[in-house]
């Protein structure tokens, strides 16, 4: 009985690396740019797509998938900034969102017209298939998606605090006039973190791809969940989406197999605006 | 969900910018409002519905003789109607009932349709259907199975499909015979979506095997569009049911699907509600890993050259997709209102009605495997029927009960990948 409950909690810490993987890189553009990108579902969306293409034309799995989803992505990601976000910025509120909003339909539609609303599927054991140990079972998709959010989590949070290029990227992202003036250029910082955000979300749609399913509207069923793990986690915090990912994993895994699966997006969002209510800037956030 | 509402909001103008214009130039067409799933979650249920609609109105529009009794096949166009086009007006629900609502008012009042058809979800099919009960215009659904849908004393609500009910039958009776040869069926579990469907139909299942004396052991309810099934798949694990009933639509399906591999679990008998099991593209990602699931049917090709052949061949050259259960349940049910629609000899919605409820075809004038197309007081066919099939060796189903008409036995116990 309680081996169930291990399988469960294991189960649980795994999905929520996927959800601290995927939001990454939408806590990174918002904490920088106070930019709620609505288009972050359908980054993983085309993530997944480049790494389903990779495999069905090329037979390359996820070592060729994964990198190739990244870069292809983080070019989305700068070419969006130049094009679209870097005058919407310069509008009000209002026009950011609804930006962002055409973005993801732009996206999700010419993907629809390209490769149809057919759901596609990796082929199962892309990545090695199933450990078991001990009864229990964890499978190796996962656990790589889940490896690689802890890598991607530490890089972020390394480039931001260790590297000279992080700290600019802080200097404009809390004030841009102060940092203009010490010869910082924001527009260059805020198209690489684009890029850098773009690119670790496309990283995690191709990782994700190897255990979900692939359609146009499923950044609509992820998108939710990483705007929940980006405010619980701390606007702009890494870390802080990693803990709240993890968190919102387990939460959901125990209250799904306890309570039960229809009760378990209740559980998360009482505990989530409790949270809030005491915490408004999220775990890790500043006030 | 301020994103979903929004969303409507611009698909639904891109819809009706889509759609909305062309028609004008001919005198003597037939509008039929059309409410599909054509984006969200179920959208590819949309694609195939909207390709089957194609084929059937360009049988209807068209000559094709050589589909033999299949009324309105043979001349081009509505013959009771001087010839009249059918012009299909499709409008997205995106999955959602208030959508499906408000595309139903859409389709009455702006394109003035004479008759609505639709909306797949039986959760849309409720609250569209209510619309068209208001305005007065025949609604003709084809493919939705929850049973209250034709209990509630709508006037203007007819349907074509074999509901629930006929189905938790069916399900009792093929279990009971796979039992009399040796399979465990005692303690059944049902899994299903928290929608209108899902609920209503584990619900009236539970009741037809309640009645036989055989309470349903476990029930394992999960929100539409999960992101995680693993809890539900170890709830199943742990407590071993022998029979499984799956009642969900395709992205949870799928998702099923890879987490019972990955955590090796399968149940003894895997039966699923048709809906996702029966979407091409569940077979294509998960088919090879869901050896032996049963699913219902009604659709069963006859051989070359047979009028469900032909269809079955227009519709792989139009979607490239073979035909399933659900576009053949829906493309039956259009042929059925386009037919009313001919014998009311106008497009006047009183008049449409009284036709439908005349309304008696004969197995041989159908796509389908019915016994007849004919409606009570209540709008249901009274002559659905359905069989059960089987995914074996590979992507396709082979019908597999009862045995009159089984193209092959069943295989057991499930087999998985």
């Amino acid at each position: 009985m309680s081996f169930v409950l291990v399988q469960v909690i294991v189960g649980g810490l795994l999905l929520g690396a996927v959800y601290a993987l995927f939001s990454s890189g939408l806590t990174l553009v918002w904490g920088m740019m106070n930019i709620v990108n609505f288009a972050h579902g359908d980054f993983v969306m085309l993530g997944m797509y480049v790494a389903y293409v990779v495999y069905t034309l090329m037979g390359g799995g996820p070592l060729l998938g994964a990198p190739l989803a990244t870069l292809v992505l983080a070019t989305v990601g700068v070419v969006v900034y130049f094009a679209l976000i870097r005058d919407i910025m310069k509008g009000p509120m209002l026009a950011q969102i609804l930006g962002t909003f055409g973005l993801a339909l732009l996206l999700r539609y010419s993907v629809f017209w390209w490769f149809g609303a057919n759901f596609l599927s990796m082929p199962p054991n892309i990545v090695g298939g199933t450990y078991a140990f001990a009864g229990l079972r964890i499978e190796a998709s996962r656990l790589l998606a889940g490896g690689v959010a802890l890598l991607v989590t530490l890089g972020l949070h390394l480039l931001l605090t260790r590297t000279s290029l992080g700290s600019k990227m802080l200097a404009v992202a809390e004030d841009q006039t102060a940092a203009q003036l010490m010869g910082i250029r924001p527009d260059t910082m805020q198209a690489i973190a684009w890029g850098i955000a773009a690119g670790a979300t496309g990283l995690a749609g191709a990782l994700i791809a190897n255990f979900f399913y692939i359609v146009p509207t499923v950044g609509e069923t992820l998108g939710i969940v990483a705007f929940v793990t980006v405010s619980l986690g701390g606007f702009g915090s890494v870390p802080g989406a990693l803990v709240a990912g993890l968190l919102i994993g387990v939460i959901e895994s125990l209250s799904g197999y306890l309570i039960g699966a229809v009760y378990k997006d209740i559980v998360v969002y009482v505990l989530f605006l409790l949270f809030l209510w005491f915490r408004p800037q999220g775990l890790m956030g500043k006030t | 969900m301020n994103l979903k509402h929004v969303t409507g909001l611009l698909c639904a103008a891109a819809m009706s910018l889509a759609f909305g214009s062309g028609a004008d130039a001919q005198d003597k067409v037939v509008k039929i409002g059309v409410i599909l799933p054509m984006s969200g979650g179920t959208a590819s249920i949309g694609a195939h519905a909207k390709a089957a609609l194609e084929v059937a109105t360009d049988i209807i529009n068209n000559a094709h003789p050589e589909l033999g009794n299949l009324p309105l096949a043979k001349n081009a166009g509505l013959a009771g109607l001087g010839g009249a086009k059918i012009e299909v007006v499709i409008a997205d629900n995106q999955g959602n009932p208030a959508t499906g609502q408000n595309q139903a008012l859409r389709l009455i009042t702006e394109e003035k349709v004479a008759a609505v058809f639709g909306a797949y979800q039986s959760g849309i099919t409720l609250t569209s259907s209510a619309i068209a009960e208001k305005y007065g215009v025949p609604y003709l659904n084809s493919e939705s199975v929850a049973a209250n849908l034709t209990e509630r004393g709508f006037k203007w609500f007819f349907r074509t499909t074999p509901i629930a009910t006929d189905f938790a039958r069916i399900y009792v009776d093929f279990l009971a015979d796979i039992k009399a040869q040796g399979a465990k069926t005692d303690s059944v579990a049902l899994v299903h979506d928290n929608t209108e469907y899902g609920s209503s139909v584990a619900n009236t299942i539970a009741g037809a095997f309640k009645e036989k004396g055989n309470a349903i052991a476990l029930d394992v309810a999960y929100p539409v569009n999960a992101t995680d099934v693993q809890g539900q798949v170890l709830q199943l694990k742990d407590k071993k049911p022998d029979v499984v009933i799956m009642i969900s639509y395709t992205s949870d399906a799928i998702l099923f699907a890879k987490t019972m591999q990955s955590l090796d679990y399968k149940p003894a008998v895997l039966l699923a509600d048709d809906a996702g099991y029966s979407d091409p593209s569940f077979t294509k990602a998960v088919g090879k890993i869901s050896q032996g699931v049963f699913n219902r049917s009604s659709w069963v090709v006859g051989p070359s050259g047979s009028p469900s052949a032909i269809i079955a061949d227009l519709y792989k050259k139009k979607s490239g997709e073979e035909m399933d259960d659900t576009v053949a349940r829906q493309m039956q049910g259009f042929f059925v209102l386009a037919d009313a629609i001919d014998r009311a000899g106008s497009t006047e919605p009183a008049r449409i009605q009284a036709a439908l409820k005349a309304t008696d075809l004969k197995p041989e004038q159908l796509i389908i495997g019915y016994k007849g197309v004919k409606f009570d007081d209540k709008g249901q066919n009274i002559l659905a029927s359905g069989a059960i099939i089987q995914l074996q060796d590979g992507e396709n189903y082979v019908s597999v009960w009862p045995k009159a008409n089984a193209e092959k036995a069943p295989v057991l116990p499930y087999k998985g990948w």
